[in-house]
């Protein structure tokens, strides 16, 4: 332990903040501290608005201003060719809920998300407890369950594109043989773009799962194991519970991730076969760019898709912490 | 006092640049005029004078357009610099152009985007130059008129793609078919594809079609309903007709080939990028086919128009158009390499050398065609084809999930869904 730590600890507020003072500005004597209070909770201050504004200005550029044009092309007539046309209220709202997709994309995104959220927190979970404690295998095993992760999701998807594929995929004779394609019918296609996002995020969430693991304290199992809980009841009474705050964040992460579904669609089946997998993103992306050219009416699903994750975030963090206390 | 002055004007300033970047924002979206040199005041010839000129083409012509460009660099003093873009993105890359004012000095585009796009004002209108070209009567009408608006011309034929009925001459003579006489009619065609699939051959179908691709299948089965004596779309494009008899015949025979298995298995999910792939590769017995691929095609195959449900033949004239974009400020140099690019010398030293199809029809009979008879077939067969011209076309043809790929798909894999009801739905979108 370093010396110069428990005297910090012991030395009352006013010393301690000079302390810090004199980390920030080394040349300012200690004296000066004490006379310029009020100019220094000013300087203070000002010092405050300084560091957060690199952080604000990249909110302000790359979110708030994004955001802001976002808005304002849903209120606007505004082709894709052409650009701002003026103010139209609320036509694209219109247009995009009637929009002969957008009913089949919202079930089809909901029914994808709730697949692959239960599928991946189940499996990151596991996983997990699999490799929890630290042997030579389990390294090698958590490596491996680790190493689709580090390859980007479209490069992934074309990887499974080729592989699914009933012409190039060194399965073709499988797929003959059995008179089925991967991609071939709208479950087919649903159950094996969810198999290439489980194989390709497992991994991660496996990692959260387990640094949540890793920070409920040891005794707390003890004290489980000396009541005589059996392993199910361990899991269920103590495990669980104390794993909450990393379950809120998996669930957050995967349901947001999952509803914002883009990529692996677009590659695999670019919303086919016949229509049944449109996910919202892709409609917006079809709207804005294929055929329709209507960047107002993307906007306005865009705006839509924004506040629906809003409220479901808010409902799913709300659960998380009224179920904790 | 102070702490809260410093927070006011922190937080007007960041008002005030929130403000500045959404007028900035805004102007970028108002609409300039081009400055620079219009293209008619630089004379019949354009202007030479080593610019630097910027061109833009989609994926499948990359090798016609860089033979062109080539050719061109080597001949002239400007340079022209070409960027190739997948197919697929191509249309978000110009709209994202135009709307930013950033598109190149030349760009193609799809012949069946060309209506909307010289609408929507991506071109300048260069009808002095063409009028002044000795040869204009002689240019591929069906791409002229795609770029025409109010009479004033915005767009030349780039490269012409037409679809022809292809067959592989060895896999032909496997299956005790004449390889040297193409199927007269959509009906021979399937009996053929049939005989190919019948030699049970590892990994050999009898036919291919990308069945999940909008325009693959307007490439390739329009021309069969032309051939039919039948129509796909009313004069002004506002209407389908792909519920009429001779469409009706030509989904009864693809349903009836889809049904027997003679047609590749993975055509189902086809989506565009591969749906030559089996074929350029001899898996496939015949197939209707880009004649833009004639010369990447490494064995021996036959070409013919593609036939209707009772013979005659047809073609769809695709392939892009090119012209200025409404942003150049070079119009006179683009102007050059328009001017060269319909000259004999581009035309037939470059692509007909490379077996491709001539946009004047005062060239179609040039050496290089009559060293190799299928292009004249070819270029005979173009006289016959069309260009469909309607402003909606890729939203109600070529965009996934198009009502166009609804009918196809209930037609041909299912055999089920209401063709009337699906027609009507092409319509309804045509008329948008």
């Amino acid at each position: 332990m370093p010396p110069r730590k428990p005297s910090l600890d012991r030395s009352p507020a006013p010393e301690k903040r000079k302390v810090l003072m004199t980390v920030t500005a080394p040349s300012r004597p200690p004296s000066a501290a004490m006379r310029g209070h009020a100019r220094r909770r000013g300087r203070r201050g000002l010092l405050g608005w300084l560091y957060a504004t690199p952080t604000a200005v990249f909110v302000g550029a790359l979110f708030v201003v994004p955001l802001l044009l976002v808005v304002k092309m849903s209120l606007s007539r505004w082709p894709l060719l052409t650009g701002d046309q003026g103010i139209n209220v609320p036509d694209n709202f219109t247009k995009a809920v009637d929009h002969r997709f957008f009913t089949d994309s919202v079930v089809f995104t909901v029914k994808y998300t709730v697949l692959a959220t239960v599928l991946l927190l189940a499996l990151g979970l596991g996983l997990a407890l699999l490799v929890q404690e630290s042997s030579r295998w389990n390294s090698l095993l958590r490596a491996s369950f680790l190493i689709p992760s580090a390859l980007g999701l479209a490069s992934a998807s074309l990887l499974f594109y080729v592989l699914y594929s009933p012409y190039a995929s060194p399965l073709a004779p499988v797929m003959e043989s059995l008179g089925f394609t991967f991609l071939g019918s709208p479950t087919a296609a649903l159950l094996s773009t969810t198999f290439l996002i489980v194989w390709r995020y497992a991994g991660f969430y496996m990692v959260l799962m387990l640094v949540g693991l890793q920070g409920i304290p040891a005794d707390v199992y003890e004290a489980a194991r000396s009541d005589g809980a059996s392993r199910w009841q361990t899991f269920t009474k103590v495990t669980l519970p104390l794993l909450r705050p990393t379950l809120a964040l998996t669930t957050v992460l995967c349901v947001t991730g999952s509803l914002l579904a883009f990529e692996q669609f677009y590659i695999l089946t670019k919303g086919g076969p016949d229509n049944s997998t449109i996910t919202v993103v892709q409609l917006i992306y079809m709207v804005a760019f294929q055929g329709q050219n209507d960047l107002g009416v993307a906007a306005a699903l865009s705006v839509i898709v924004l506040l629906a994750l809003i409220v479901m975030n808010a409902l799913q963090l709300r659960a998380f912490r009224t179920e904790e206390r | 006092m102070r702490k809260a002055l410093g927070r006011r004007t922190a937080l007007r300033s960041m008002a005030a640049v929130l403000v500045a970047a959404l007028t900035l924002g805004a102007a970028a979206c108002s609409d300039d005029e081009p400055a620079g040199s219009s293209a008619a005041e630089a004379g019949p010839e354009g202007v030479d004078d080593g610019s630097e000129l910027t061109m833009w083409t989609r994926a499948p012509l990359e090798k016609q357009a860089k033979l062109l460009v080539e050719a061109y660099n080597a001949s002239h003093q400007n340079k022209v610099n070409l960027t190739v873009v997948p197919n697929d993105d191509y249309v978000a890359k110009v709209g994202a152009a135009a709307g930013a004012d950033g598109l190149p000095d030349l760009f193609a585009a799809d012949i069946v985007y060309v209506p909307n796009w010289v609408n929507q004002g991506l071109f300048q209108d260069i009808s002095a130059n063409i009028n002044g070209l000795a040869f204009k009567d002689s240019i591929n009408k069906g791409h002229l008129s795609a770029g025409t608006v109010d009479g004033k011309a915005h767009v030349l034929p780039f490269v012409l793609d037409l679809s022809m009925l292809f067959w592989n001459k060895q896999l032909f003579k496997e299956a005790g078919l004449d390889p040297e006489k193409a199927p007269a009619t959509l009906q021979e065609y399937a009996t053929a594809a049939k005989a190919v699939q019948a030699m049970k051959k590892e990994g050999v179908y009898g036919t291919a079609a990308g069945l999940n691709c909008g325009g693959c299948l307007v490439f390739t089965w329009f021309p069969s309903i032309w051939a039919g004596g039948g129509e796909v779309l009313s004069e002004d494009g506002k209407e389908a007709k792909l519920a009429d008899d001779t469409a009706q015949q030509v989904y009864r025979t693809w349903n009836d080939l889809w049904k027997s298995g003679a047609v590749l298995p993975a055509s189902e999910g086809e989506t565009g990028p591969t749906w030559t792939a089996a074929f350029t590769e001899g898996k496939v017995g015949l197939m209707f086919y880009p004649a833009t691929l004639l010369s990447s095609t490494p064995f021996d195959v036959g070409v013919a128009g593609i036939p209707g449900p009772d013979g005659g033949a047809s073609t769809f004239v695709g392939g892009d158009g090119i012209g200025v974009s409404k942003d150049s400020k070079k119009a006179a140099q683009a102007w050059n390499f328009l001017n060269w690019m319909m000259s004999e010398q581009a035309q037939v030293e470059v692509l007909a050398k490379n077996k491709d199809v001539v946009s004047r029809s005062d060239l179609a009979s040039n050496k290089y065609a009559a060293e190799d008879p299928r292009l004249v077939t070819i270029n005979e067969v173009a006289g016959k084809g069309d260009t469909p011209v309607a402003l909606n076309f890729q939203q109600a043809f070529n965009a996934p999930g198009s009502p166009w790929l609804t009918l196809i798909r209930n037609q041909v894999l299912t055999g089920s869904g209401d063709l009337q009801k699906d027609n009507g739905e092409i319509t309804a979108v045509l008329q948008q």
